[in-house]
Formats: C-alpha cells, structure tokens, sequence
C-alpha cells in the first residue's frame, strides 16, 4: 500500500495520507516500523506474557528445552553413537550450540505462524505488519538469555572458564536474530496464502538441524565439503558459539563472508517479499 | 478554504470469488500448473465472473469536524469502505486522500487477549489502536473508571462476563483520540444503561471537532449523530445527502417490509380439496403515508382463497410469530368481518394490524382455516415480512428495543406529594 507519512503522531501539523493501489515491490518504508516501535514492545511483551501462562514450569521452559535436548544429545550421539566433540565434553559441546539453535527453531516457528495466528488484527486493524514476525522473533531473546545465563554457570563445572571471546556473543545473537527474521518473513508471508507453511515448517526445521552441526563438530564433515557450511548461516553461528564459549573450532574469514552475504540475502529478499505480499494479507488469511 | 479531512476519488475494490481459488493449498496451484493449458482457456471465457466488485466508484469528501453516516445493506460495501480508509486491505482503483491520525474501530475488543488481565488489556488495546504508551497512562484511570471493572482489574478477562470485556473494550476505544475517527457498528454492545453512556461519548467526540466516518444499520443513530449520510448499494453510492432525507430514501426502496405471493395457477397454490389460496399480501395501510412497514405503520393482511365446495362457513385464524418462533397474537376472521359465508366463491379476508404495535425484525405469519371448529388446511409460512425499526427517535435509547411487541403506551405522572410538607413514610 503506498502511504506518503510515517506514523502521523510525529508530525505535528496534520499529514496527508494517500490511499492508492500499488503496483509490483513497493519500497520497505522501515522508518515507519522505528514509529510504530511503541507497538512492537507490546507485541512482544504480549508474546512473552502469554507464553508461560498456566504452564507450571514457566520460564523453567527456556531453560529445560535446551538441557533435556541436550541430555538426550549426550546419551544417544555422545555415549551410544561416540560422537566426536573436539575433545571437549560431549553434553557442554552440544548445549552450547543447542543454546542458539532452539532460539533459531523457536523464533521461526513462531514468526512463521505470527500472521496467521493474529488474523483477527490483521483484518480489523492497520499496523505495519512486519511488526509481527519481528515481535516473534525478539519475544524469544529472553528465553535465549536465560538459557545462555545457565550454559555460562555450567562452563566451570567443566572446568571452562570463560575468555574475552565471549564479548563476541552479541554479535552472533544479533546474526542469528537475522538469519530467524529473515526466513521467518519468508515463511510467515507465504503462509497466509499457503497454510502448508505450517507442516512444512517443523520438517524444515528437522532437516536444518542435521544439516548444521548442532549434534556434531564440524570437524567430522570431509574437508572439501566443508565450504558448504558458508550456506548454512546457521553453522556460523553455532560454530561460533562454540569457539566464543569452548574456544574450539575455528572458522575463516571466506566461510563468515559467504555466511554474511547469505544471510543479507534472505533478509532482504524476504523483507520485499513480504512488503509486496502485504497488501493482499487481509484480504486472503 | 479548510481542506477536506477525508477526500475520496472513485474509489474500487474487486475481490475475487468462487471456491476455487479462496486460500488454497500448494496441492492446487501444483495441481492446477499441471492443467495449466485447459485451465487458461476456461479462465479467459469466465474471467468476468470470477470476480466481484465490492466497491466501485466511490468519490465524496468530508470536511474536518463533520460526521457522515453510511448506511445500506449486508454486503453493499460499507465495510470494505471502512477498511481501506483505516489501511487495512488496498484499494483496487482511485485513491483517497486522509489528512489527519486516523483510528479505526471496526469491531470491539481488538487485540484483546483472553490470558491477560483487565489492566494489561488495556494497554495492549489502546497501543494497538494507536494509542501512545503516555497517553494511555495519562488516561488510564478515565477508562478503568468508564468501563466499571475496577475490582476485577487485575484478574484476566476470561473471567469476565461477556458484558465486563465488552464495556472494557468499548472504554479503550472511547477514549481514542484521533482526529479522524471511523466506526463501524459499534453501538450494538453492551446494557442499556453503558450503552447510554456510549451515546453520550459518541456525541461529546462528535462535538470536539472530530471528523467521523459512522457505519450503522440503525437509522435513528444515523439520523440523531450524522450532519450527512451516504447510502451504498452493490457498492456504489445511490443516495448523498442530510441524513434524514438519505434515511428515508434508503427505507423506501428497501422493499423487504411488503410481502405479497399469488398463485394464478391453482394447481400449484396451497390448499386441499375444500380450500385453496388465490393471494397472500402483507402491505402498509392505505391511510398511513408510508410505502414501507416501521414499528409505527399500521398495516394490512390480506388473504386471498377459494371455498370449493361451500356449506360450513370458513374462517381463518392468524398466527403471527417474531423471529425468536414467539407467537406474538392470534386473530381469527371469524370473530368479525360480516359478510356472506360458506357459498363457493373467491373470499378475501383482510385484518389491520394497528401501528406501534409490532417490534422491529422479522416476522412470519402462520394461517389455520377452520370450517366451524375444525381445522381444515393450515399454512405454516404463509409470509415472511420485515417490519423496519422506526427512524423516529424515541427519547435517546438507540439499540434493540426489547420485548416481543414495542406498543405505544399513554403515560401520566402527577406529583401526589412534595417532600417536607408531610413527614415522609419510613
């Protein structure tokens, strides 16, 4: 939809709206997403809110989901199957890229479903709607938080002991924070049309997680192979987990490259995508 | 010259319809690709009826401060208008051009969310109908307060009753401050006594400058809030003008009130081998200047039927029922009417029905023909008629008047005794 003004409360005089049909990719009008932020922080906090409601463990979740995968990780990969881990502990080297990826599984699975579970907005009230894939994906930085909080206090238990790379870790939740937005808008914006989206999202998220090595060292895949890993931006950031927390691993400058050109990629694919998408949502969810 | 708040230049909007291609699977479209050549042919030969215009050709403006009435039918495109005004859904042609913050409320309790309490409700509403953060704290008591929830505030609002989420829905939205307000339908909530106060907000908003765009099926609202009223039909605009006069347009040409079926084949008509109907019509009175039945038209049922065989003098007794299957009265020819009876012929009955008797809705009338005390034929659906809520405003209740029939009562009050000047019982 074209519209000429952000958000009209930043302007003091009356601003002039203009209604009109769009044609073919509009322009992604982000500003208007930094006036509606407002907004945002209530979707979110509605997310975050509700989502531990009558439930008895709580917050308890963000931190059991990632502990119990990780303990049946460590029976089944790391004792039955002795899966390499690089030297480290099996059940510390498979939680600390099981930390990211169950914020990565989470955010998309939500952000996928953000629009069609929110149809009744969607058709009676106007807000950016990229504000609700977004919401989904931050709502889930508290629970990473706290996760990450209790993979720190296990570090010692291992006798690790935190280093300086550490200070890298905002820098790869903000990467994976992309990487779920970017595929999310994809998957969200698709959905509203196809409701497939729905069963075909856990079974992507299945195959992804084999395919980045959450349950395996990165080690363990042949080295010519190896560079593949650039396409998966997940390997990234799971390895880099991994190397921030262990200091295990390394990765080269070319693999990150690629994984970073990826990732701009599908989220500015995605962003279009779903800005065109737009302005059919409320007339088809 | 002030410019317009809301400037509309034919406006359109055309939906797809059809089963086929509502929100499909991807089994479709892969299933369709694969008809693909068939499928363009039989697309292109019924390309005009896959598609409906909702809206077309809308163009009006509104001046700041003015509140303008739509009203129409089911599916004559009000709501489509209201919607693209608030940005939800995009236009397929024209344009129009808004000048001022808009909000929109076109239905009560959006965004309400079940789990959460009456106090998080109302922030998590009042933001995403556009409010600020500030704003709803600056109003925060104002609203808990108009919405009479105090106690249960923070208690979430699947424990409230339906009328509870409601009145609190309605007092987030009543203290929106937009300059530009659009409103569809939402009178229709809540008890008589907050529905009086809805009326009172509504009005004081219309007063304080705000321009309104009011979306209604209930004329007397339109009549008593609009400075102008616009009716939509099939999508396009048939009548502008003061809202009375685009009221009474509107009711006349609404024909729903008059039923009338005939039968010139009397094979086909309903009937036995002693009775059988010629013509059923329900219509307002000749005397009472309407062409349309209102709660305050008298009205005529006239039947139409053959007595076959003579002897026993037939009569016709009238059920009428409201649309709740109440059976609102009984009246029966027998009782008066004069007239030659029981002579084979062609009869008519006719029975006025006086105004300010029935309710507004629809009514179905049942008919039983006794010949003596014996029932011969009886007609269940017989006729089906509207009777229109009156625009005349009766005092400054808008919704549903209840009970089964709204009869025009005489009232007299007298003081009998002026405090003080007796001691007063205790």
């Amino acid at each position: 939809m074209a519209v000429s003004a952000p958000h009209p409360a930043l302007h003091a005089e009356a601003p002039v709206l203009v209604i009109q049909p769009s044609r073919g990719w509009v322009p992604l009008r982000l500003e208007e997403l930094w006036a509606y932020r407002e907004l945002l922080y209530f979707f979110t906090w509605r997310i975050i809110k509700v989502r531990y409601k009558q439930t008895v463990l709580g917050a308890g979740w963000a931190v059991a989901q990632p502990l119990l995968t990780m303990l049946v990780f460590t029976v089944f990969f790391g004792r039955l199957a002795k899966v390499p881990s690089d030297g480290y502990p099996y059940a510390i080297f498979s939680l600390a890229a099981l930390v990211p990826w169950t914020f990565f599984a989470n955010a998309l699975t939500q952000a996928s479903n953000s629009l069609v579970d929110n149809e009744r907005l969607l058709t009676k009230v106007y807000f950016p709607r990229l504000l609700l894939p977004t919401a989904s994906v931050v709502a889930g930085l508290l629970d990473l938080a706290i996760s990450f909080l209790v993979l720190l206090a296990l570090l010692p238990l291992y006798g690790i002991a935190p280093s300086w790379r550490v200070a890298v870790v905002p820098l790869l939740v903000a990467f994976v924070v992309l990487v779920a937005l970017g595929v999310g808008l994809w998957l969200a914006a698709v959905n509203v049309q196809y409701r497939d989206v729905r069963h075909v999202t856990p079974f992507l998220i299945q195959v992804w997680l084999f395919v980045t090595p959450v349950a395996y060292p990165s080690s363990l895949v042949p080295e010519r192979w190896r560079g593949l890993y650039g396409v998966n931006p997940m390997a990234g950031v799971v390895e880099g987990f991994r190397w921030a927390l262990l200091g295990s691993g390394s990765t080269s400058p070319a693999l990150l490259g690629v994984s970073g050109a990826m990732v701009a990629v599908i989220l500015v694919s995605g962003l279009y995508y779903f800005r065109r998408m737009e302005r059919t949502f409320a007339d088809v969810v | 010259m002030k410019s317009a708040a809301i400037r509309v230049e034919g406006l359109g909007k055309r939906y797809r319809v059809g089963a086929r291609r509502r929100p499909g699977t991807l089994r479709d479209v892969v299933a369709d690709a694969v008809r693909a050549p068939l499928r363009r042919r039989t697309l292109a030969a019924a390309s005009g009826a896959e598609w409906h215009w909702a809206l077309r050709e809308i163009s009006f403006e509104l001046a700041p401060g003015r509140v303008l009435g739509i009203v129409g039918g089911n599916g004559a495109g009000k709501s489509t208008l209201l919607k693209i005004l608030s940005r939800i859904t995009e236009p397929t042609e024209g344009r129009a051009e808004v000048r001022g913050r808009v909000g929109s409320l076109l239905e009560v309790g959006t965004g309400f969310h079940s789990e959460l309490t009456g106090r998080e409700n109302v922030f998590l509403s009042g933001a995403i109908l556009g409010m600020r953060r500030a704003e709803i704290v600056r109003r925060f008591d104002e609203i808990v307060e108009f919405a009479e929830v105090g106690r249960f505030l923070d208690t979430p609002i699947k424990h409230y009753s339906s009328g509870m989420q409601m009145r609190l829905a309605f007092a987030v939205a009543a203290h929106l401050e937009p300059e530009i307000l659009l409103v569809d339908e939402v009178l229709a909530v809540g008890d008589a006594a907050f529905q009086r106060k809805c009326l009172g907000k509504m009005s004081h908003v219309a007063g304080e400058g705000r321009t309104v765009l009011f979306v209604s099926h209930n004329m007397a609202a339109v009549q008593a809030l609009c400075d102008s009223a616009v009716w939509l039909r099939e999508g396009r605009i048939v009548a502008a003008g003061g809202p009375g006069q685009v009221v009474s347009t509107y009711l006349q040409s609404s024909a729903v009130g008059v039923a009338d079926r005939c039968w010139s084949d009397p094979a086909g008509a309903p009937g036995n081998e002693r009775i059988r109907f010629h013509r059923a019509r329900v219509a307002p009175a000749e005397d009472a200047g309407s062409p349309v039945i209102t709660t305050r038209t008298p009205f005529t049922v006239e039947l139409e039927y053959w007595d076959l065989r003579g002897g026993e003098p037939l009569a016709v007794a009238l059920h009428l029922f409201n649309q709740e299957g109440t059976l609102i009265f009984h009246a029966g020819s027998a009782a008066g009417g004069g007239g030659e009876r029981g002579v084979r012929g062609l009869y008519r009955d006719s029975c006025r029905v006086p105004g300010d008797l029935l309710n507004d809705g629809i009514h179905r009338i049942e008919v039983n023909v006794f010949a003596g005390e014996e029932v011969v034929f009886r007609l269940e659906d017989l006729l089906t008629f509207d009777v229109l809520d009156s625009p005349e405003r009766r005092g400054s209740w808008f919704g549903k008047w209840v009970g089964a029939v709204r009869p025009l009562l005489e009232w007299r009050t007298e003081l009998i005794q002026r405090a003080g000047a007796a001691p007063a019982p205790r």
